[in-house]
């Protein structure tokens, strides 16, 4: 149940989908290849937040750091040292998980907004010394001019790659969901006492989440790098954290390609009235009041509400209202 | 005396002062933000935005008065006024129909106001640095040790304790503080008992942002004013209302003296590295005590 509304009808129009995004450097402009991979690529730091958030029910505040250390690690490893490309693309994710333990290990027994709060601090005080840190970083200038070799630089073929990685890391986050762990994932977001109740190691599984959704975020970061070639400290910055939160919450966030609807959406959106008006996120802010308002689930989320009165994927509303109230007791 | 290498007393004595009285001006800020957090619950992202606008409306506002030598002064009564007005519109217009909505949509809904509001300062005035000048009485420097230090600063030192105190007297003392203390801990039953819970509500988001317009006419003298000061003021309020305890007003005053006191004496040890300091404290607190040092109101 690929687009939750279409049933098992979802994989003629996957592959039809894909077909498309292949074809498409043989029929538009070069600009449009450029923007359809800056939506790929944060489309899938979208999805990998929204393991944590839509399906994990954490309040994942600074998904960006996972991002920015990913374009990081590839981005020194390849001016820094020798080593091999694939080393450079293959340790990001790596490095990222790692940070994601970390992060895990500090905020994961903690409720809602104490996580959000501490996750806020702890990828501040990154971004504060990537931002400091001339010598090895370059500070707040970033790193720039990082030369890829010749099969995946040029517009067109860095299309292909990323849309290939992020293919594959989509299947790999979907098979994730519906899988056993991504069944405790949506238990422990609708009601994590019973979890426990029923020997669930909550704690656990909350870090090897974040650690999941860390390392896909890290392979977006160094798809980043692929595409542009530079890498600066806004990539931790947690504006883009907001960012891409919002992606999510526009897309829908209980549904699985909420989150890449959101970026093509919000992506698009900035292009276009980028051309008319230099006070774009003024639109921005007011287009998410009235989503937050008339759209909580989102895009995707309010049609699969016309189509159906319950997306499985979906949190049960009395049980997440229940277990709200209790954990607002127990802060 | 030599504490080490190009590190003297006096030197290390004036850093602290500069330090607290940085810590004045985050303290004011955060005050209002750790309200608005214990009591409504709004992780409140659009703070920064208000304390921004502060400082805006106060260049503005002394720039009109500007014949005058009260200026300033006109201005620091004004501009939080102002802010506080907007804080109302904000809270009467939109912020309570969401009070029922989770922290995630009261984040993200704070923060596409900040959006709008850096984007219609923006649009007033223009993106250009502004800058305004010390009120006459304090413009210059004492000499402490042997070291300038300057007049406004040590003005700024002295109106620390007197916030603070207001503050105490106001959440401790007043009918006002005591109910939102309640409405803090189970809103439903102190509507129950008959109190206009949306009103305290009101009074409490106007009185944080009245706090926010504070700090930024306080602020608007010691630096320049631009765009770009929203982003910056409210990571640091948002760490010190964590490492103080959410909702605990004398934990804002903690967290402030500990974020002001690291970032001065920081900047003295490695210069490069100086902003890491701050930051590097609150972990450390927040590791060993995830909830903060005081206790949270909630």
């Amino acid at each position: 149940m690929i687009f939750g509304i279409f049933g098992k009808k979802s994989l003629p129009l996957v592959t039809l989908f894909l077909a498309g995004l292949f074809c498409m450097p043989f029929v538009t402009p070069r600009f449009y290849i450029y923007l359809a991979s800056v939506i790929l690529v944060t489309g899938l730091l979208a999805t990998s937040l929204n393991l944590v958030l839509g399906y994990g029910g954490m309040y994942q505040f600074h998904h960006a750091v996972f991002y920015g250390v990913g374009a990081y690690t590839t981005a020194l490893l390849l001016t820094k040292t020798s080593l091999p490309i694939w080393v450079a693309f293959a340790s990001a994710p790596l490095v990222a998980a790692l940070f994601g333990l970390v992060i895990g290990l500090i905020c994961a027994r903690l409720s809602s907004l104490h996580f959000g709060m501490l996750q806020l601090s702890l990828g501040s005080l990154l971004w504060v010394i990537v931002y400091r840190w001339y010598d090895f970083t370059g500070g707040d200038d970033g790193i720039h001019g990082i030369s890829m070799p010749a099969a995946i630089s040029g517009t067109t073929s860095a299309y292909y790659f990323i849309l290939i990685i992020t293919a594959l890391c989509l299947l790999l986050m979907f098979i994730l969901i519906k899988s056993p762990f991504g069944r405790i994932l949506q238990a422990l977001r609708d009601n994590p006492e019973r979890c426990a109740a029923i020997g669930v190691n909550v704690t656990w599984h909350r870090i090897l989440a974040i650690m999941i959704a860390a390392f896909f975020a890290g392979v977006a970061g160094s798809l980043f790098v692929t595409l542009e070639g530079s890498v600066f400290p806004g990539l931790l910055f947690w504006t883009l954290s907001l960012e891409i939160l919002i992606m999510c919450l526009l897309g829908g966030w209980f549904t699985f390609f909420g989150p890449m609807l959101g970026a093509f959406l919000i992506i698009s959106l900035r292009t276009v009235a980028g051309n008319y008006t230099e006070y774009w996120t003024l639109i921005l802010g007011l287009m998410m009041m009235l989503t937050i308002f008339f759209l909580p689930k989102g895009v995707l989320g309010f049609v699969n509400d016309l189509f159906r009165s319950r997306s499985p994927d979906q949190p049960l509303e009395e049980s997440s209202h229940a277990t709200d109230k209790v954990s607002t007791k127990i802060v | 005396m030599e504490l080490f290498t190009g590190l003297s007393f006096s030197v290390l004595c004036i850093q602290i002062l500069v330090g607290l009285s940085k810590a004045t001006i985050l303290f004011i800020v955060a005050s209002g933000l750790t309200l608005i957090l214990g009591v409504l619950r709004i992780p409140n992202l659009a703070h920064g935005s208000l304390y921004m606008i502060g400082a805006f409306t106060t260049y503005s506002i002394a720039t009109a008065f500007s014949q005058s030598s009260l200026g300033f002064w006109v201005a620091l009564l004004l501009a939080p006024l102002a802010v506080a007005l907007i804080g109302l519109i904000m809270e009467q217009g939109l912020f309570r129909f969401l009070y029922k909505r989770d922290h995630l949509m009261m984040l993200l809904f704070t923060f596409s106001f900040s959006l709008v509001f850096a984007d219609l300062v923006k649009m007033i005035w223009g993106s250009d640095y502004r800058s305004l000048a010390v009120p006459e009485i304090f413009q210059g420097s004492y000499l402490l040790l042997g070291m300038p230090f300057p007049r406004y600063n040590l003005f700024l030192l002295l109106l620390g304790p007197l916030f603070a105190a207001g503050l105490w007297y106001l959440t401790n003392r007043t009918l006002l503080g005591k109910i939102s203390r309640a409405a803090a801990v189970d809103r439903e039953m102190v509507g129950a008992v008959g109190v206009n819970v949306n009103l305290v509500y009101a009074a409490v988001f106007v009185i944080g942002c009245y706090l926010a317009g504070i700090g930024g006419a306080l602020v608007a003298p010691t630096q320049n004013i631009t765009q770009g000061m929203d982003h910056s003021i409210i990571i640091e309020i948002f760490l010190i209302v964590i490492i103080g305890g959410l909702g605990n007003v004398w934990g804002a005053l903690l967290g402030a003296v500990i974020f002001g006191l690291t970032d001065a004496i920081g900047i003295l040890v490695a210069p490069q590295f100086g902003i890491v300091f701050p930051y590097l404290a609150v972990i450390t607190v927040l590791i060993f005590r995830p909830k903060g040092l005081l206790k949270s109101i909630w």
